[in-house]
């Protein structure tokens, strides 16, 4: 199923839970998956399917408490890093491994300008002094497109638009030549013009760079136009993944194709209403011991609500976890 | 922001010369009498002579209008005659506002106090700071922690108690229980001409001090400490602290630098704006312990129906908490970037 030799990041069975006053959410329930160098993942899903949280805990950015990674095994360039001591962790945040969040309005701090939160980094991981830094940063900002850089350094946030303090926090992010960037819905807070132009200077930075990508989104959109693999996660678990391509053409989940109908559809009307799934996002307050799409699947059948689907390969290099087949348009083989 | 405080500063004028009329209203409307605890053989005729030397019949706006003059110009020039030796206008003959207990400048009795009151004061604010500052950090980063627990109580205790309470029961711990000749024995009564000369007057100075110091300072450390922790909270929460530790940043630079730069935003206004109410706190305080500060001279002022004294002072609190506001807004303006006074 997977070339081991050629990943950065392998992470296998990883499960958090948040230990809340009203009990327990189960909101990442034995995800794996690995990327290549140079590689963009893209990871879809609906709101609360885990995404974040499965991405934030990699690099232990989750409150802890209320968080709790619980098991799995995340291995990156060939390091178990889930049990590294602080230290070593934290060379790996913002040095190996960079990191774009949602909302930019709120990303950075509102009391420093821009120069000292780009030059932080730069310091701590490379070790620059005060002087290279601020050559570094102001590079790096023209890197990203915003416009007379070394004199924006000394601007503070505010005086950013949203699009521009993406740009800035995609400049922290690649500060220090990271192997890996993770991209959590870097667009998502952005009106559409401003979003494709960011999704142009991902492009295009990776085609400079080379690193690897792993890109959150509820977008499929955006996923067919930057991705090489997708997985799609669902009630914190990855339902189905594939290359991009194969999962367009060949989509072997129901909730994969529910999602591919919520697409615009190329020639069709302005106007018409875009679809949506129907039913309910799962509740995430137990293990999954059933099929948690089962209530919205149009093909679920009393095994899905009796054993919880595991990812079988379909072809290689595609995986699903359903009991329905639709090649055969049947239930698989128990 | 220059711009913004003069302003201000000009607004701040009006407001103080109505509050300055305001106060001097109330206490001509206070039923009292300075001829009053003379004693009673001295005849009524006596004593009407003496109200018209005080300038007591005269109407109230008259009244109000000299005291204006007094306070507002005859005082500040003999301020720059005395700091630096100008004279302007009649140096000698000037009428300053006056005492009627003591027939003595109210300024220069002002003067003479204010130092045992900031020293006490200033002090106990400083160690309020001291203390609440560390304290908020840790109680809000390590939040329902038994130190945060342990926190939360005293600060309840000591916010909850009034400083009348806590300082009498100091004093009878450690002036009382505790034996005159034990290292832990401390001076209740604060003694003001003591002067420091050399180390043992230094000791003196700082064991007399310790009392006061704590009861107010306990006071205010509890109130801030709240303030601070709460501030933490209200950011360790924010997006940009999980930047900071996407970044590879020690989580000491996170809390220390990214978290306690913003936390400390309202904090620092909210101590400016503590700092006059502290002068008024203080006023029990000093009476407890004998500190004949500010507060001490205002309840003299008070019993002996001074209104001269009581008038420019109670005046001199209204400037400070006027100056202190303003003071605060500036300090708003210079941490937090994203504001700027237009
Ligand atoms: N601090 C927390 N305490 C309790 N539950 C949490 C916490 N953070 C996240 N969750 C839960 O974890 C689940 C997954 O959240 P996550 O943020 O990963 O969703 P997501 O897929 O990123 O969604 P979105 O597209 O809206 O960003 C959600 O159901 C959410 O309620
Ligand atoms: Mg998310």
């Amino acid at each position: 199923m997977r070339d081991q030799s050629a990943t950065i990041l392998d992470v296998a069975n990883l499960r958090t839970v948040f230990n809340t006053r009203d009990g327990q959410v189960f909101a990442v329930n034995d995800v794996s998956f690995y990327l290549r160098p140079g590689e963009l993942l893209g990871i879809v899903g609906e709101s609360g399917s885990g995404k974040s949280v499965t991405m934030m805990s990699l690099l232990k950015l989750l409150p802890m408490p209320p968080a709790e990674i619980q098991g799995g095994s995340i291995e990156f360039d060939g390091r178990d890093i889930r049990n590294v001591p602080d230290d070593e962790l934290r060379k790996i945040r913002g040095g190996d491994i960079g990191f774009i969040f949602q909302d930019p309005m709120t990303s950075l701090n509102p009391v420093f300008t821009v120069g000292f939160q780009i030059i932080e980094p730069l310091r701590v991981h490379m070790g620059l002094n005060k002087k290279q830094a601020r050559k570094r940063a102001a590079e790096l900002l023209e890197l990203v497109g915003i416009p007379d850089a070394s004199a924006r350094l000394k601007d503070y946030p505010h005086q950013f638009s949203g699009g521009m303090r993406q740009r800035v926090m995609i400049a922290i992010a690649l500060a220090c030549d990271p192997k890996v960037l993770i991209a959590d819905e870097p667009t998502t807070a952005l009106d559409v013009t401003i979003q494709a132009q960011i999704l142009e200077l991902i492009k295009d930075l990776r085609q400079k760079l080379g690193m690897a990508i792993i890109w959150i989104t509820h977008d499929l959109g955006v996923i067919a136009e930057i991705a090489d693999r997708v997985a799609v996660m669902y009630a914190g678990q990855i339902v189905e993944h594939a290359e991009v391509k194969e999962l367009f053409a060949n989509p072997q989940h129901p909730y994969t194709r529910a999602l591919l109908e919520t697409l615009p559809k190329m020639g069709e009307a302005r106007g018409t209403r875009l679809a949506s799934i129907d039913g309910q996002p799962p509740n995430l307050d137990h293990l999954p011991v059933s099929c948690e799409f089962a209530p919205r699947c149009k093909h679920a059948f009393d095994r899905c609500r009796a054993e919880n689907p595991q990812r079988r390969d379909v072809s290689p290099a595609h995986d699903v976890a359903c009991f329905w087949d639709y090649s055969s348009g049947g239930p698989t083989d128990a | 922001m220059l711009n913004y405080t003069l302003r201000r500063l000009m607004f701040t004028i009006p407001t103080l010369l109505l509050i300055s009329f305001i106060i001097f209203l109330i206490l001509d409307l206070a039923p009292n009498d300075p001829t009053g605890n003379l004693p009673l053989t001295i005849p009524p005729e006596v004593r009407e002579k003496i109200r018209q030397s005080l300038g007591l019949d005269a109407p109230m706006y008259i009244r109000y209008l000299l005291w204006s003059q007094q306070f507002f110009i005859n005082e500040p020039l003999n301020l720059l005659n005395q700091w630096f030796g100008w004279c302007i206008g009649d140096c000698e003959g000037r009428l300053r506002v006056s005492s009627w207990a003591t027939r003595s400048p109210v300024v220069d009795l002002i003067a003479e106090r204010m130092p045992q009151t900031l020293w006490v004061v200033g002090m106990s604010y400083v160690v309020g700071i001291l203390i609440a500052v560390p304290i908020g950090v840790i109680s809000a980063y390590k939040q329902y922690s038994w130190f945060d627990q342990i926190g939360t109580f005293i600060a309840m205790i000591g916010f909850s108690v009034p400083t009348f309470f806590t300082g009498v029961l100091l004093i009878v711990i450690f002036s009382v229980w505790v034996p005159n000749d034990s290292f832990f024995w401390l001076p209740s009564i604060y003694d003001t001409t003591l002067e420091v000369v050399d180390w043992d007057s230094f000791m003196l100075q700082v064991r007399q001090m310790i009392m006061p110091v704590m009861v107010l300072g306990l006071f205010n450390a509890a109130q801030i400490s709240r303030f601070m922790r709460a501030s933490m909270l209200d950011n360790l929460s924010q997006d940009y602290v999980r930047t900071a530790r996407a970044k590879g940043l020690k989580e000491k630079t996170v809390l220390l630098v990214h978290v306690l730069r913003n936390s400390m935003i309202p904090v620092v206004t909210v101590i400016a704006l503590g700092i006059p109410q502290i002068f008024g706190g203080a006023i029990i305080t000093e009476q407890i312990f004998k500190v004949n500060g500010l507060g001490q001279l205002l309840i003299i002022g008070i019993q002996g129906a001074d209104i001269p004294l009581v008038q420019t002072l109670t005046f001199l609190f209204a400037v400070l908490i006027v100056l202190f506001n303003l003071i605060a807004d500036v300090l708003y303006g210079l941490l937090d970037p994203r504001i700027r006074y237009e």
